[in-house]
């Protein structure tokens, strides 16, 4: 498998604060990749390198190219990167929010496209015309991860999904990247606090610690690793 | 009572230019997060350039009209671009005292390039009036609530059924999130300037053929413009409209049947309406009352 994000030496920083001190990262084409880590690891920080809403130093390189440029240039390029926090217009309607989604793209076909994207969130077309404000938590969140599908993404970036979540729907959610991941060939690289459930859905993971990577490996090595298991993962 | 009917119909002429030069003003406090001051001078100088294609260049008004509206929207886009996102990073206060020093510069320059003399401007519309149930109403006045209809209904429909409309609308109401999607949204927000320097165009055009054209022609105009934005809402068009209108009829009946009002007192009547809004319902008519910056 050939990597379709590659990261090296990347570095980010808040002002004075030094987020991330030297990222070296891979996400192979076709894979699911979770970034774990402690509050304050620099897991957020990554993703926003990736898409450029921070200013970045470093190499950043997608599908073989470099990366460069804001979030606007990137989202062109087919990273689509759901930020934490839900992410959605919420004054806006559930219609209009996937319609933004596809904004990027030149096709006609967003009727298509909605029924597409209903296919993996059935509930979606009886809210069509309700401001995304007025969806719970997770239905905002499942919201976003549609708008994102909208764009047809080589990179679909979700930062926490499970944030002030309930359980069940954060397995939902991850039962759901895991299918679009299978059925699909989506390219995923998701953010998590929860590493439990995180490293269900994904193949490989990276555990930060002060903005650098301290353990990488395949799910089921992190797993076993009783120590990694203690001290990075916290169950 | 026809005399009644014919007030309110003057009140909606009025009100509706202050509504078209309000709705530029929410236009942009929606997507910039600021009051331009500068608005009512930005239109200004849009009704001279029409002054002069209709004056000095023998052109009929809506030719004159139209090429106005494409110079003020380029003006807009050029004034966001070069004057407004420079100052953009930091304290919005910043972005206000541009737009202050911008009124100013744009009073000089009006003044510089025409005088100050005060000139007759051609109006599009007949002075002659037409009888409706034995009210008699002037056919300008129809002639000017119904060129700000047809433009806020080209604008909704900008805004709810194109691409570019809901592009402008998310880069507006979450910057942040539409860069994310793709949208670029310095480029959106010019457009909004564009916008609304049409909008203001349209209502300088409207007012100076009874108001007469001089480098202040805007000026109490912005207040009242002020006052139909606090009134309906600073953040919703809607209410900028009906805000404008309210307005404009609301004046027009106060001075007509409250004697000691007038017209002298039209202006302080709408800063009273500002007062009382702020004071009452900060939010307006059709503004939402959440404060969120996130």
């Amino acid at each position: 498998m050939s990597a379709l994000l590659t990261l090296e030496g990347v570095e980010a920083r808040y002002g004075p604060v030094q987020a991330l001190r030297g990222i070296s990262l891979e996400v192979p084409e076709g894979a699911v990749v979770a970034v774990l880590g402690a509050n304050g690891a620099g897991k957020t920080t990554t993703l926003r390198a990736v898409s450029g809403t921070v200013r970045r130093t470093g190499r950043i390189e997608f599908g073989g190219k470099p990366l460069r440029g804001g979030p606007e240039a990137v989202a062109r390029a087919g990273v689509v990167h759901v930020p934490e926090g839900r992410g959605t217009f919420t004054e806006l309607t559930v219609t209009e929010n996937l319609k933004l989604g596809a904004y990027t793209r030149r096709e006609r076909s967003l009727r298509a496209d909605i029924d597409r994207v209903s296919q993996w969130f059935p509930w979606l077309p009886d809210r069509a015309n309700q401001p995304a404000g007025t969806l719970s938590g997770g239905e905002q969140q499942m919201l976003a991860v549609a708008r994102a599908l909208m764009a047809r993404p080589r990179l679909l970036m979700l930062d926490e999904p499970s944030l002030g979540l309930a359980p069940m729907i954060v397995r939902e959610i991850f039962r759901i990247v895991r299918e679009l991941n299978e059925k699909e060939g989506l390219t995923v690289l998701v953010v998590e606090q929860d590493a439990r459930i995180a490293l269900q859905s994904a193949s490989s993971a990276y555990v930060l610690e002060v903005g650098k990577v301290a353990v990488a490996g395949s799910s089921d090595e992190l797993r076993e690793n009783e120590s990694v298991r203690r001290s990075y993962l916290g169950y | 009572m026809a005399d009644f009917w014919q007030q309110v119909v003057a009140g909606l002429a009025s009100g509706s230019i202050y509504a078209s030069l309000a709705l530029a003003l929410v236009l942009i406090h929606r997507a910039t997060g600021v009051i331009n001051f500068a608005q009512g001078e930005m239109a200004t100088f849009s009704t001279y350039i029409a002054w002069t294609l209709t004056t000095n260049h023998g052109w009929s008004y809506w030719p004159a009209f139209a090429v106005t509206l494409l110079a003020s929207f380029a003006g807009g886009v050029a004034i966001h671009q070069g004057i407004i996102r420079p100052n953009d990073k930091g304290s919005l206060l910043r972005v206000v005292i541009v737009t202050i020093g911008l009124l100013l510069a744009l009073n000089g320059l009006v003044t510089w390039i025409w005088s100050g003399e005060v000139r007759a401007m051609q109006s599009p519309f007949p002075t002659r009036t037409i009888d409706i149930a034995g009210v008699a109403i002037s056919i300008q006045d129809i002639g000017t609530i119904g060129v700000v209809l047809a433009t806020v209904a080209v604008l909704w429909a900008l805004f709810q059924y194109t691409k570019i409309g809901l592009a402008m609308r998310a880069a507006a109401v979450n910057p942040a999130e539409a860069r994310l999607v793709g949208v670029r949204v310095t480029w959106m927000l010019s457009l909004g300037w564009g916008l609304a320097a049409v909008l203001g165009a349209i209502s300088g055009m409207l007012a100076a053929p009874s108001l007469f054209l001089d480098p202040n022609l805007m000026a109490a105009l912005l207040i009242y413009a002020f006052a139909a934005a606090v009134l309906g809402g600073i953040d919703s068009p809607i209410g900028a409209v009906v805000g404008g209108l309210t307005l404009g009829v609301g004046l027009n009946l106060i001075g007509a049947y409250v004697d000691f009002v007038g017209a002298d007192l039209r202006l302080p009547a709408a800063l009273a309406v500002i007062l009382v809004v702020l004071l009452v319902k900060p939010s307006g008519i059709f503004g939402k009352s959440e404060v969120r910056r996130v």
